[in-house]
């Protein structure tokens, strides 16, 4: 009834304007009451209201519109179903500080994702609203400094353009700093850190820019104390750890500002003891937040430690701090099991963490256990844990393979994520480094051949990189160079061929080269280079490439094949000599590179010999 | 640069931002509560040299074992009631061994080594604190006497706070060196800091106004705002600005103690002596209160001796009647009253019938009034109706504020004002120091030693009143294009018969100092008093003489203040009104708590909510 009031012309913009106040109030209500009135299509019926030439009807339209898509029941969408919508209430932004305040609110809210970004962008939102932040009102400059926040984040060409943006002769990089000024509203203080935080990470702004340095990173460092609300403390912590999470730099000095590393194990401190006894509220409260707390506490540390040894050290420092990841691998939400696995990731790069602190809370078996039926972007990051595990100076690597890793890595290998499919081979690489024979057959094994090829083939050169490395490591040793190339040596041969053949770049065509010299390492495998003309032709062609590293490889393979105590190396120099490699090599032994001249040498020396 | 005061004097830190106070109050608090600036070259060991203005310390001992440590102390203590106060070191060259610091001198110290990075607390045994810092790092500590915190930065970065206990002895800012040739440089904000330090204070800042903004007031129904209305009134009613008083009684419904009359008649008598007609205000007071200048013989020769000012100034009116001038102009000269926040700036309304200036009535109409209306309504009324001297503009005043509409709107913005006034009375400031810079060279208030507290309010409450200091020049220029109007002011008018009658007066003047002298034993304010005054006829301009700031109008206001106090106790009422006494508790509160050494002090200001 209210509806049909509404959107009657005929009814005076008075009684309109009622039945939108009314209609507000209900949305305020329980979720139930915005679900019916989405069900009558208020939205439409509300947005046909903005067209109303009377301001106090647009106002009272846009108050109720701003309440129910501020509830999480309202799809976003349905705010960009019609792209005549967002131009016209880009016009109403100018129209009084309410339509201003309502607007702000409602795009902040609507703007998910790239799309949506671009979406407002593209209407002029940053323009539009950017004079707003130095509005009279505080309401407004909070709101508009919320849209700026959810436009730039992560969005690169938002953030680009934010940077050269000036509102009354200032920049606003410039007013976002003002707003981190410590008197201002914590909300205030945060959503503009936010927003520094995107341009920062999408280039716009230096990473040693002191308004970075000296006024964003401390703010979200401040963000994360104990005096702050839970909330605030999630995403500041969130924001930070997105902040430094790829400058060494700015991870330093977090990690000395007000004793950070310390104050993020206050997150795992909920609900405290002290909640449960004294006050329901409290704890109810505490374990709302509890999860999201210890999820942002994992993602800071993973951050803080992602590249710097000495700040990994005093994580691992912290009391307790192996138990909580150790638990937060197992815990239920898929969140804190992700944040946890990063941190793990992130503290897996420290080769002296891998040999104690890693072995003592056997980390490697709640980790296997999170790879067992994961969703996939946990099983990445696992994964990826997994092959700094596997390294070969990793006490874990043993009971890892005891625990059926290879089988996991195998099928790893044929997932459709190329994430996935780059850890695993890049897993079972490191897992062939200077492994046993049966490891070796056995990776063969759970590969099969045919998966093998599959890789060479793939299209991503990182995972034929890995393959290829996982080859060269399968083919070390002479007694494993001989038993590998008696069962596989016909199809490696041919993917070798295939490869030199192929266009690839260097580094593809180098491992290639250097898994050639392996073989030519081996006694009886040697053979199946020798009696392969065309092998040894493109041997021959890579020794004259232009590339020295490639040259070098090649050279590796010659050197190998023509060693003088080996059986059969009379026949062999011969059969190269007449080849014409002798000739070569006299070249390259008067080449200006000193490692391809000492090669040369040496392998003239066998000659000699 | 006035900088290092940091917290002390509310002062930035920053080194470039402009000072908050007037430059006398900082410069009292610089001497009451010295802050360290720079090192002791007493207090240091011998392995210490000092050097570029003792803010460069240098190592020249053998630096062989712990033994050989040296430290030096600031000059001063860090005074508890600055609240915050930060200083920061620059680490020249290299140190090897314990480039330490600490606060304080062995018990009770605290310290930050940079070979370790631990703090130490009183004793000899560090626990990790932070980063070892070396050659080129800047170093700096803050200390927090609010809630007794302290933290180290390193390069501009906080490093996290900690607690300290608050001790009986002082903390002093303190360095120590072990390594020979190893030298640091010390910022007492003689510089800009690397940290924030500016930022910290504003959110400290903001933190104690909010507690003093949520301050539970604990209120029974309706009894604050009773009292507050309580306030306002008796202020009004105080200063006799009775159709303002009367309005707002009208509108709040409450009543006034005194009798209508008798404001009145007090207003007339200020009134007169704000214009400088003193001896007809002492005629009034001798015929409206007998026997009150008779008991308070000391009062009686203040005025007496404002009245000989007043004749040297021409305004008295026993000099006045033989002026050959007329009224209006002469009116216009005498000693420019607009600089008395008082008065008017038009000076054209003193003396002027109501007849002749329909418009002085409750001063809302006045040109001046007009400057101030939008932010002080009710003052502007009040000032301009005090400055209109004559019995009959007073009348016409009256009747015109009767005027309903008019009086409500009086109210209601009076009474905003007071709630503003209220706030102030749990808020604090550096009133005191005002007072002081005032005190200081204003022999008059000195003299009034009992109402010292009295005067020094009513000097500052009206300096706020009448608003910004942007305000105060915009008087200013009028008052020199009033000056500009009559270039010559003469002795007494101008006139011989009025200068005779002067030097009469001083004779009798001085015949009245003889007696009390008798009669009450020497009195060397009285001497002094009658010193300044005769020393006036000793220049040939005594407008531009050395005692020349006597024959300005605002020394008529404690004078005023003094007589109207005096009239109230005659007639057992407060001589103070309970809200200027208020406001006298609070900046007493604040000066009691710098005393005792609660830093908050330092961030709550009176003059932050009287604007």
């Amino acid at each position: 009834m209210l509806l049909y009031l509404l959107q009657q012309e005929t009814s005076s913009t008075e009684l309109r304007t009622e039945c939108a106040v009314v209609l507000g109030s209900l949305a305020m209500g329980t979720e139930n009451n915005v679900k019916s009135l989405l069900d009558c299509h208020i939205i439409p019926a509300l947005l046909q209201g903005l067209l109303s030439p009377d301001l106090k009807f647009i106002e009272a339209c846009l108050r109720c519109l701003r309440t129910i898509f501020i509830s999480p029941v309202t799809p976003e969408d349905l705010l960009y179903t019609d792209a005549t919508v967002i131009s016209h209430l880009m016009a109403l932004l100018s129209r009084s500080r309410y339509t201003q305040e309502y607007i702000c609110q409602i795009f902040s809210h609507c703007c998910k994702g790239p799309d949506h970004q671009t979406i407002l962008f593209n209407h002029g939102a940053v323009q539009n609203i950017a004079h707003l932040l130095v509005s009279t009102s505080y309401k407004v400059r909070m709101q508009a400094l919320k849209c700026f926040s959810v436009l730039a984040f992560e969005n690169p060409q938002v953030s680009m353009t934010l940077v050269n943006v000036s509102v009354d002769g200032e920049l606003l990089p410039q007013i976002f700093v003002k707003m981190l000024q410590r008197d201002k509203p914590i909300e205030m203080q945060l959503t503009s850190a936010k927003c520094l935080t995107s341009m920062c990470r999408a280039g716009a702004i230096r990473t040693d820019d002191p308004c970075i340095v000296l006024k964003t990173l401390p703010c979200l460092v401040r963000m994360c104390s104990k005096d702050r609300l839970l909330e605030e403390r999630v995403e500041g912590a969130e924001t930070l750890a997105y902040l430094i999470e790829t400058d060494v730099e700015l991870q330093r000095m977090a990690s000395i500002t007000d004793h950070l590393i310390v104050m993020l194990a206050d997150y795992f401190k909920y609900p405290s003891s002290v909640s449960a006894i004294t006050d329901i509220k409290r704890l109810d409260h505490d374990l709302k937040h509890a999860h999201e707390l210890r999820q942002a506490a994992f993602k800071l540390y993973a951050s803080l430690g992602a590249n710097d040894e000495d700040i990994r050290k005093k994580i691992i420092e912290t009391e307790n701090m192996m138990d909580r990841i150790v638990n937060g691998l197992s815990e239920s939400s898929i969140k804190v099991r992700l944040a946890a696995v990063r941190c793990l990731h992130s503290l897996s790069r420290s080769v002296q963490q891998l040999r104690t602190s890693f072995q003592d809370h056997a980390v490697w078996k709640p980790l296997m256990k999170v790879l067992q039926n994961a969703p996939n972007e946990i099983l990445v990051v696992a994964s990826s844990t997994l092959c700094n595990l596997l390294l070969e100076f990793s006490p874990s690597k043993e009971p890892i393979l005891e625990s059926g890793a290879i089988e996991l890595l195998c099928s790893l290998t044929q997932s459709e994520n190329l994430a996935l499919r780059v850890n695993g081979i890049w897993a079972l690489m490191n897992m062939a480094f200077q492994a046993e024979q049966k490891i070796k057959s056995d990776i063969l094994r759970g590969l099969s051949t045919e998966q093998l090829f599959q890789l060479l083939s793939d299209s991503d050169v990182n995972v034929l990189m890995k393959t290829l490395g996982l080859l060269r490591n399968l083919l070390s040793t002479r007694p494993h160079i001989d038993h590998i190339m008696s069962t596989h040596g016909k199809q490696i041969m041919q993917a070798v061929t295939l490869i030199l053949e192929g266009e690839h770049n260097i580094e593809v065509k180098e491992q290639t080269l250097c898994i050639l010299a392996n073989i030519a390492d081996g006694t009886t495998a040697k053979e199946l280079i020798m009696t392969n003309d065309d092998i040894l032709q493109k041997i021959k062609y890579y020794m004259s490439h232009s590339n020295a590293k490639l040259q070098l490889a090649a050279m590796f393979c010659i050197s190998n094949l023509i060693w003088n105590e080996e059986e059969g190396s009379q026949e062999r120099q011969d059969k190269l000599r007449d080849m014409g490699v002798v000739d070569i090599l006299h070249k390259l032994s008067q080449s200006s590179d000193p490692n391809l001249c000492d090669k040369a040498k040496t392998a003239l020396q066998q000659y000699l010999a | 640069m006035a900088t290092a005061t940091p917290a002390g004097a509310g002062s930035p830190h920053g080194g470039d931002a402009a000072p908050p106070g007037p430059p006398e109050e900082q410069e009292l608090s610089r001497r009451l509560t010295p802050l360290p600036r720079s090192w002791s070259p007493k207090d240091k060991y011998n392995y210490i040299g000092l050097s570029q203005g003792n803010l460069r310390v240098h190592y020249k001992g053998h630096g062989k074992n712990h033994k050989d440590a040296a430290s030096v102390r600031a000059t001063h203590p860090i005074p508890a009631a600055c609240g915050i106060y930060y200083f920061e070191v620059k680490i020249v060259t290299q140190c090897l061994g314990m480039c330490g610091w600490q606060l304080g001198w062995d018990k009770h110290s605290y310290g930050y080594h940079g070979d370790d990075g631990h703090s130490f607390c009183s004793s000899g045994t560090g626990q990790p604190y932070g980063p070892t810092f070396t050659t080129g790092d800047v170093i700096g500590c803050c200390v927090n006497l609010i809630n007794n915190t302290c933290f180290y930065t390193k390069n501009g970065h906080s490093l996290g706070k900690f607690v300290f206990l608050p001790s009986q002895s002082n903390l002093y800012p303190t360095v120590g060196l072990q390594t020979p040739g190893e030298i640091v440089d010390a910022n007492f904000g003689q510089q800009p800091f690397v940290f924030d330090i500016e930022d910290y204070m504003r959110e400290w800042r903001a933190k104690i106004q909010s507690t003093i903004k949520r301050f539970p007031i604990g209120d029974r129904l309706g009894e604050w705002q009773a009292m507050l209305q309580n306030m306002v009134s008796s202020y009004l009613v105080h200063h006799g600005y009775c159709s303002t008083a009367t309005a707002f009684a009208r509108v709040t419904d409450t009543t006034i103690q005194e009798e209508q009359t008798s404001i009145k008649n007090r207003q007339r008598i200020q009134k007169l002596v704000l214009a400088g007609r003193v001896g007809e205000a002492i005629e009034a007071t001798q015929q409206l209160y007998p026997g009150l200048l008779e008991h308070n013989p000391n009062l009686l020769f203040m005025l007496k001796c404002r009245q000989f000012v007043e004749m040297v100034n021409g305004t008295d009116s026993e000099v006045r009647c033989f002026s050959a001038r007329s009224p209006r102009s002469q009116d216009s000269y005498p000693g420019s009253p607009s600089l008395s926040p008082r008065h008017g700036s038009s000076n054209s309304h003193l003396h002027s019938t109501g007849a002749d200036s329909p418009t002085c009535s409750n001063g809302v109409m006045s040109t001046k009034s007009k400057q101030s209306h939008s932010k002080y309504p009710t003052l502007s009324s009040s000032s301009s109706s005090s400055s209109s001297s004559s019995p009959s503009s007073v009348n016409y005043s009256e009747s015109n504020s009767t005027d309903s509409t008019k009086s409500q709107q009086h109210s209601s913005t009076s009474n905003q004002e007071t709630r503003e006034y209220y706030d102030a009375l749990f808020l604090g400031t550096k009133l005191s120091h005002y007072t002081d810079a005032f005190g200081s060279h204003d022999s008059e208030m000195e003299m009034e030693a009992e109402h010292y507290p009295n005067g020094v309010l009513e000097n500052s409450s009206t300096r706020i009143m009448n608003g910004t200091y942007k305000h105060e020049e915009i008087l200013q220029t009028d008052e020199s294009s009033m000056e500009d109007s009559c270039p010559q002011r003469q002795l007494c008018g101008g006139n011989h018969a009025a200068t005779e009658r002067m030097i009469q007066f001083g004779r009798e003047l001085q015949i009245l100092s003889e007696q009390l002298c008798r009669e009450y034993g020497k009195n060397t304010m009285h001497k002094k008093m009658l010193q300044d005054a005769f020393s006036l006829l000793a220049y040939s301009d005594p407008w531009n003489c050395p005692v020349g700031q006597q024959l300005d109008p605002i020394q008529r206001e404690p004078v005023c203040a003094a007589l109207n106090s005096a009239i109230l106790e005659s007639q057992n009422l407060p001589k103070q009104p309970p809200l200027m006494l208020a406001l006298g508790q609070a900046s007493e509160c604040l000066r009691l708590m710098a005393r005792v050494g609660l830093g908050s002090c330092s961030f709550a200001r009176v003059d932050d909510y009287l604007h």
